[in-house]
C-alpha cells in the first residue's frame, strides 16, 4: 500500500475536475459552500479582497480556524502557505489538509525558491502566469496549477491572460521540431523533459484551474470555454450580495457552461456581484501575480 | 464484441479518463448531462468526483428519477468512487441525494483524508492477475444486501461490488488505464 504517489496526488485534482473550489473563512461559510455543490473549500484567514484592504504581511491561518472548517464539511479543505515557507506547508500537511496552495495571495516568505513540494504526501496546487511558471512549479512536484489571475479583484482580465498565454505557448510546442525543444525550454526556463512531454501529448501532465478574478457564472463559463479544468472563486462568493445564490451558480455554470441559456437561467435576478477593481489602477507592489517566478 | 454507446455521467468529475479508457477498449462513447440523452445510451459510468456535487446538480437538473427509471429498466451502470456512493441506497453519515440503486450502505471518505490515499494490489473475483487499483478519499462498503456478490475486499470491507446490472469500485480503473472492470461493464451491454 503506497501513499503521497504522484498518481495519488494528480489523482484526487482528476475528480475535482468540472468543479468549483470556494474560498471560506469560517465554518458556517463552508457548509453554505458545500451545500451549494463546491468539489472542495479553501480555508482561510481572510479572502484576498480583504488582504487587499488590511495590508501588512499576510500568513498560512490559524490551526484552529482550519481545524474548525475541517470539522464542518465532508469535501476536501485545502489551506494556503507562504511561497517558499516550507515550515507553514509542514503544518498545513499536519493537519491533513487535502491540498496545500503555495500561493501568491500570501505574503511571500522567500523571494528566490519555492517549497521542495516532492519531500510532501500532502499535494499542492501552485500559481501560473504562462507555461514556463507552470513547468517550473510541476518541476518542484506540484500535482494541480492554477492561473495566478489577480485575487480579490472581481476581475477576470488577468486569468484570461495567462490561461491565453499557456494555452498559445503549448500551441507554439505542437509546432516545433524535436530538435527545437531544447532551446524552447531555454526560452521559457522550464524543464525540458517536461516541455517534451507537454509536446508530445497536447497537455498539461497535471490539471490546471482558473483563479484569481472570477466574479459571476459568466466568469466560470468564460474561464471554462478558454479551457481549464475547473474553477477557484475566492471572494467573488462572500463578497457578493448573494453569498449562496452566487455559490450555487457558479457551480452550474461552471457544468453547463457551454449551455448558453442554462448560465443565462442561473445568472437571472442575482443582485450585485462583488465590487471589481480596474488592474490598471493597482500598484505594482498590490499585484500579487508578480509574487513568486 | 458489439460495440455499443456508454454514456459518462459529465456533470463534474474524471469525465475525460473513462472516455479515454472506454475508447481504448473500442465502445463507443457520449458524454450526458440531460435527462434525455439517457436514451441515447446502451449503459452508463458515473465517474469519480465529489458525490455531493454531484447529487445536488443531478437533483437541480431533474436526473435522479430518470437515473432510476433507466436503472429499474436494466440500464448497466458502472459507478466508481463518487459514482458507487451515488448508486447506494444509504450513506454512514451525512444527508445527500442518492440513486439507491445498488442496496448497500457505504461510508463516505473511509481511509481518511488525502494523506491516506493510496494505491495497492487487489485480488479481484473474476480476474486472473491482482488489479492495480488507486484509493482518493475512498468510500468503502460497510454492509451488503442479499442480492449483491462482492467481487474484492480491503480487510473485511467490500470496494467492489456488482448486483444484477450495477457494478461499484471504490477505486479507479480510469487512472491506471487498466480496462478489465470496464470490460465487464462492456460485457453486460
Amino acid at each position: 500500500m503506497e501513499t503521497g504517489t504522484d498518481r495519488v496526488k494528480r489523482g484526487l485534482a482528476e475528480m475535482l475536475k468540472g468543479g468549483v473550489i470556494m474560498d471560506v473563512i469560517s465554518a458556517d461559510q463552508a457548509r453554505i459552500a458545500e451545500e451549494a455543490g463546491a468539489v472542495a473549500v479553501m480555508a482561510l484567514e481572510r479572502v484576498p479582497a480583504d488582504i487587499r484592504k488590511h495590508g501588512g504581511v499576510a500568513r498560512m491561518a490559524d490551526p484552529s480556524k482550519i481545524e474548525e472548517i475541517q470539522g464542518a464539511v465532508s469535501i476536501p479543505v485545502m489551506a494556503k502557505c507562504r511561497i517558499g515557507h516550507f515550515a507553514e506547508a509542514l503544518v498545513l500537511q499536519s493537519l491533513g489538509v487535502d491540498y496545500i496552495d503555495e500561493s501568491e495571495v500570501l505574503t511571500p516568505a522567500d523571494e528566490e525558491h519555492h517549497v521542495d513540494k516532492w519531500a510532501f504526501t500532502t499535494p499542492f496546487v501552485c500559481g501560473a502566469r504562462n507555461l514556463g511558471e507552470a513547468l517550473r512549479r510541476i518541476g518542484e512536484g506540484a500535482a494541480m496549477i492554477r492561473t495566478k489571475g489577480e485575487a480579490g479583484t472581481g476581475n477576470v482580465v488577468e486569468a484570461v491572460r495567462h490561461m491565453r498565454t499557456v494555452t498559445n505557448q503549448m500551441r507554439a510546442l505542437q509546432t516545433m521540431g524535436a530538435e527545437q525543444l531544447m532551446s524552447a525550454a531555454r526560452d521559457i526556463a522550464a524543464p525540458y523533459e517536461l516541455v517534451k512531454e507537454v509536446a508530445e501529448t497536447e497537455s498539461l501532465p497535471v490539471v490546471n484551474f482558473a483563479a484569481g478574478g472570477i466574479a459571476t457564472p459568466a466568469d466560470a463559463a468564460l474561464m471554462m470555454g478558454l479551457g481549464v479544468d475547473g474553477v477557484f472563486v475566492g471572494s467573488g462568493i462572500f463578497k457578493s450580495s448573494d453569498p449562496k445564490g452566487y455559490a450555487q451558480a457558479i457551480v452550474e455554470a461552471t457544468t453547463f457552461w457551454n449551455e448558453p441559456e442554462v448560465v443565462a437561467k442561473v445568472s437571472r435576478g442575482l443582485g450585485e456581484a462583488m465590487p471589481g477593481l480596474a488592474i490598471d489602477t493597482l500598484e505594482e507592489a498590490e499585484r500579487l501575480a508578480s509574487r513568486g517566478w | 464484441m458489439s460495440v455499443s454507446r456508454v454514456g459518462v455521467l459529465a456533470l463534474q468529475g474524471d469525465v475525460r479518463e473513462h472516455l479515454r479508457l472506454l475508447d481504448e477498449l473500442g465502445a463507443d462513447t457520449a458524454t450526458l448531462k440531460h435527462p434525455e440523452q439517457l436514451e441515447e445510451v446502451d449503459a452508463l459510468i458515473i465517474p469519480g468526483g465529489e458525490s455531493t456535487t454531484i447529487g445536488k446538480l443531478a437533483t437541480r437538473f431533474g436526473l435522479i428519477d430518470p437515473l432510476r427509471e433507466a436503472i429499474a429498466e436494466g440500464m448497466p451502470v458502472y459507478g466508481t468512487c463518487a459514482g458507487m456512493i451515488l448508486l447506494a441506497s444509504s450513506v454512514t453519515e451525512g444527508d445527500q441525494p442518492l440513486i439507491g440503486a445498488l442496496d448497500v450502505l457505504v461510508r463516505r471518505n473511509t481511509f481518511g483524508r488525502q494523506n491516506e490515499s493510496f494505491e495497492a494490489d487487489l485480488e479481484v473475483e473474476g480476474l486472473d492477475e491482482p488489479f492495480h487499483a488507486v484509493f482518493i478519499r475512498a468510500p468503502w462498503i460497510e454492509k451488503v444486501g442479499s442480492e449483491v456478490e462482492v467481487l474484492a475486499e480491503i480487510g473485511e470491507h467490500a470496494v467492489m461490488v456488482r448486483q444484477g446490472a450495477l457494478l461499484a469500485t471504490s477505486f479507479h480503473p480510469e487512472l491506471t488505464g487498466d480496462g478489465r472492470v470496464h470490460r465487464m461493464l462492456l460485457e453486460m451491454t
